[in-house]
């Protein structure tokens, strides 16, 4: 099959290339130094940095957007609202990179239209400590992707809430918050995870955004490597294989706790009689 | 509907349209006025339609190369090596966690100097084949919905009882059935190439994207009128699904994760 | 005093009429069915008792106290769905517990009465398995115990047996109608199986298009139907057109028959003469009584114990439940004279019928 060719040659071999070329001298040597690097200092900042923000983006993304797919997808919504959302999400969830960072200067850069309208209100977010170029204006505008995805992910799930399930237990005298706790979150529970951990990844690999952005200069995995790449004479090309094969591991590591978590949390889908 | 629950739909709403509103109106704002300058100032702009072009040129080929390997599989993978299906279909998952900065780095790696010609290095097809993997998800997903809506077996079957040889089945039988989803993977890979600046910008071609950012570092109102145009080619895109009969939330697999 | 009173209970969704002003008083320990075909309003008016519906007006009032305002959770209510309730995340013995462990109940109370409810549906084995690890019969009855596990004031179902195939259906309804003789519980139960609905209540309201077209013991419906909606929704009914005649008689196609029902109507008035299958009664043409309707037997259909005979009767179809070997002199194509006590037919005057039923039960019972 040609797909499994064109598979192997542009993903697979690429991929495990780097694990060959993380390991290795510009004279082809066999070295685990870069390796070790990725353990260290402005490393490990890096990485630190890009897991946290991937983590954030991805609890905020994954919460504010189940909240308002449940709001916008329940049954009890006015027709018009679900294709709405669903398209809107479409194309927000579709529209990254460069022009992103854009949007979100016009939007919350120092003169953009929030900023001004916030300034006119008293409440100048770069007087409280903000700034759109830093770690939180990072989130808040990968949560223009984040919440729109997990809005599309999520939406198979609530449709699949019975609405029998709250009516029995409502029925049984529990209140709505009771109702979540015990039934809606753990039956969504699965979902929400898969949803989180693909919002992790989608934080995790961006690199567009930050760019433009920062210009580069937030320090996360992916603006490293770009860095490394980008024709940076002193450096080695194969610190950023290390360091894009530690992305690897680090998305591997995601995957693996979501499948446990999922285990766990869907034991009443499998059989254990 | 509750009121908390209107609450979050307005919060949605804001979060979606706030910055389209802001950089729509700074696209326009020309000193103390409203005008197009920015976007004349764009369109005159040699470099834009140069870049535009390219990325063009580059979608439709991603595009072409896209379809023709992945009507042929996901129509094998039905028909006759349905044992492929988890193989084919974690393949095709993987560019979804797999950063695309990985994905270029690794490609630099292996295709360099030493085993591409020169003139393939200097060319932006070498881009093609990454796009091509970063598309696996949308056009995996599009055809293998087409293809489970339609009765292969029975087509297929059908089609050479009546005297028709494999391609012919394909091409005049299949294919018409299964126009929809492949239209569907075609828009969202070409929403996905016209914003693809990881790789543009690591292997140091100049996209669109690339485009974009360079005008961005130095002209402010320009950027913003090409951020609009950017969400425009995006919402085209996404329409243009809609329009080719598919509803929003059926795509769900495919839509999302694009440029990043 | 009755114990669940539906006051005046009035629903309209847009300007469609779901139910119209219903009146509805249930005893304490008392089985009362709504019954009626599809969309006449049952699950409406259910949903309004348990408080997830509210009605456009009137009242819904338990032991005296008004709840029409008292949210759901608040209202002791038991409910059980068509179908597909259970909680998918919890265990049977988990889905029974629920509504003791929001109630606050402590834990070993709540053990026991879990394990005791389990034992009353049959189900101890099954209380470590999940919904889907268990058949639709059994989910009905975990669902059935969990509805009981709070000691609701009411018990509500909602056609709790429609997806279930028959054989179960007809031991599951039995076991319910035996619980709830057992416990004395105040039963609301939905559903459009009239079969279903006589075998278990107490008493059954039929409901149609949002009316009450009556109201009365199983018996009582089955034998007096007091409306034709009623007649035709309930088992089979030979329908004949009818004009008034002499006092207890009235003429049908020119034929004069004898039905005491008809005594006290005026003379000359149009009428429904309904008759049961298993009453009318089939003979040979040749020695037929002469008041009797002649026609021909077109088909027989094999019911069990009886065959149901179709007799072409001119202006009227008419069907007679005989006994096997009864039938079997009557074959397809002979000429047959019907006929049927004076006492055996029931007469409505036609002007009370509307339009049409909505809706026509299937044949048999
Ligand atoms: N939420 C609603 N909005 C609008 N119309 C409704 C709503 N709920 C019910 N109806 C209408 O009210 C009528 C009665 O519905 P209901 O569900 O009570 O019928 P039913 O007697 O339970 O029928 P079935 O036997 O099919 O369950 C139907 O015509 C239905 O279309
Ligand atoms: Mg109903």
């Amino acid at each position: 099959m040609p797909f499994l060719a064109w598979a192997a040659a542009f993903l697979l071999v690429p991929a495990g290339a780097l694990l060959i070329g993380a390991f290795r001298t510009q004279d082809g040597e066999f070295t685990t130094e870069f390796f070790k690097d990725i353990f260290k200092g402005s490393s490990l900042d890096a990485y630190v940095k890009s897991v946290e923000i991937s983590l954030i983006t991805a609890l905020l993304g994954g919460a504010l957007g189940f909240l308002i797919a449940y709001a916008a997808l329940s049954p009890g919504a006015p027709r018009l609202l679900r294709p709405a959302f669903l398209t809107f999400s479409g194309v927000a969830a579709n529209f990254g990179g460069v022009p992103l960072a854009f949007a979100f200067i016009s939007t919350l850069g120092t003169v953009g239209m929030a900023t001004r309208a916030l300034d006119a209100m008293g409440l100048n977010p770069y007087d409280h400590g903000f700034t759109l170029f830093g770690f939180w204006g990072l989130v808040v505008t990968y949560l223009y992707f984040q919440i729109p995805l997990m809005i599309i992910i999520i939406a198979p799930a609530i449709d699949g809430l019975k609405a029998e399930w709250r009516e029995a237990a409502s029925n049984l005298g529990a209140t709505s918050t009771q109702y979540w706790r015990y039934v809606g979150v753990p039956v969504l529970l699965p979902s929400i995870l898969g949803s989180m951990v693909l919002l992790f990844g989608g934080s995790f690999a961006a690199y567009a955004t930050a760019y433009a952005l920062t210009s580069g200069h937030i320090g996360l995995v992916p603006l490293k490597i770009g860095e490394l790449i980008n024709g940076n004479v002193l450096s080695d090309p194969h610190q950023a294989y290390a360091l894009a094969f530690g992305m690897v591991i680090v998305i591997a590591v995601a995957m693996a706790i979501y499948f446990v978590l999922d285990r766990r949390a869907s034991r009443w889908r499998r059989s254990v009689q | 509907m509750t009121r908390s629950g209107w609450f979050w739909v307005a919060v949605g709403l804001l979060y979606f349209l706030l910055p389209l509103a802001a950089t729509a109106e700074f696209s326009f704002k020309d000193g103390d006025s409203y005008s197009f300058a920015a976007y004349r100032e764009i369109f005159d702009d040699p470099q834009f339609r140069d870049t535009f072009f390219l990325s063009l040129k580059l979608a439709i080929v991603t595009i072409i190369v896209a379809l023709l390997l992945f009507i042929p599989t996901v129509y094998w993978v039905h028909l006759r090596l349905p044992q492929f299906r988890p193989l084919v279909q974690f393949l095709c998952a993987l560019p979804f966690v797999v950063p695309p900065i990985v994905l270029i780095v690794g490609i630099l790696y292996v295709y360099n100097y030493q085993w591409v010609p020169g003139k393939y290095l200097g060319s932006p097809y070498y881009l093609v084949p990454g796009y091509v993997v970063l598309g696996f998800p949308f056009m995996f997903f599009a055809l293998d919905n087409a293809f489970r809506a339609i009765d292969v077996h029975t087509l297929t079957e059908a089609s050479q009882s009546l005297g028709a040889g494999w391609t012919r089945t394909l091409w005049k039988v299949i294919l018409p059935n299964i126009l929809t989803g492949a239209l569907a993977g075609a828009f969202l890979t070409f929403a996905l190439v016209m914003g693809e600046f990881t790789m543009a910008s690591l292997a140091l071609f100049n996209t669109f994207p690339t485009y974009i950012n360079y005008i961005g570092q130095t002209k402010a109102n320009p950027a913003a009128a090409l951020t609009i145009i950017s969400f425009g080619i995006t919402w085209l895109a996404l329409l243009g699904i809609l329009f080719v009969g598919r509803r929003p939330g059926r795509t769900a697999v495919q839509v999302g994760g694009g440029a990043r | 005093m009755a114990y669940l009173e539906l006051e005046k209970l009035h629903k309209e969704f847009g300007d469609f009429t779901a139910i119209e002003e219903i009146d509805v008083s249930i005893q304490a320990g008392e089985f009362l069915s709504l019954l009626g075909p599809s969309g006449c309003g049952k699950t409406t008016a259910l949903r309004i008792v348990a408080g997830f519906e509210r009605p456009t007006s009137g009242r819904v009032v338990v032991e005296g106290k008004d709840l029409t305002n008292v949210p759901p959770n608040h209202r002791d209510m038991g409910m059980v769905f068509q179908a597909y309730s259970l909680f998918p995340n919890m265990t049977a013995e988990a889905n029974v517990e629920f509504g003791l462990r929001v109630r606050g109940q402590s834990g070993a109370e709540r053990r026991k009465r879990v394990e005791d409810l389990l034992e009353l549906v049959g189900l101890s084995a099954a209380a470590k398995r999940y919904p889907h690890q268990l058949s639709g019969g059994m989910q009905q009855r975990v669902a059935l115990a969990r509805a009981l596990a709070i000691e609701p004031r009411v018990l509500l179902l909602d056609e709790p047996l429609s997806a279930l195939d028959a054989k179960v259906r007809v031991q599951l309804r039995e076991e319910i109608r035996r619980l709830q003789t057992q416990l004395g519980i105040t039963t609301l139960y939905v559903t459009h199986d009239q079969e279903e609905a006589l075998s278990v209540s107490d008493r059954v309201a039929v409901l149609s298009q949002g009316q009450i077209e009556q109201i009365g013991a199983p018996a009582e419906i089955y034998n007096a139907p007091g409306t034709p909606f009623v007649a035709e929704f309930i088992g089979t009914m030979n329908r004949l057109e009818a004009t008034v005649a002499e006092e207890g008689q009235v003429q049908v196609n020119g034929m004069v028959l004898a039905v005491t029902d008809a005594r006290g109507l005026p003379r000359g008035e149009r009428v429904l003469v309904l008759i049961r299958p298993e009453i009318l009664d089939l003979q040979r043409a040749d020695g037929a009584a002469s008041s009797a309707l002649v026609g021909e037997v077109v088909a027989h259909i094999f019911l069990g114990a009886i065959t149901r005979v179709k007799v072409d009767a001119g202006e009227h179809e008419l069907s007679a439940d005989l006994p096997g070997h009864r039938a079997a002199e009557l074959p397809v194509g002979s000429q047959v004279a019907a006929s049927f006590p004076a006492d055996g037919g029931r007469v409505l005057a036609l002007s009370e019928q509307p339009e049409g039923p909505a809706e026509r039960a299937p044949a048999g019972q």
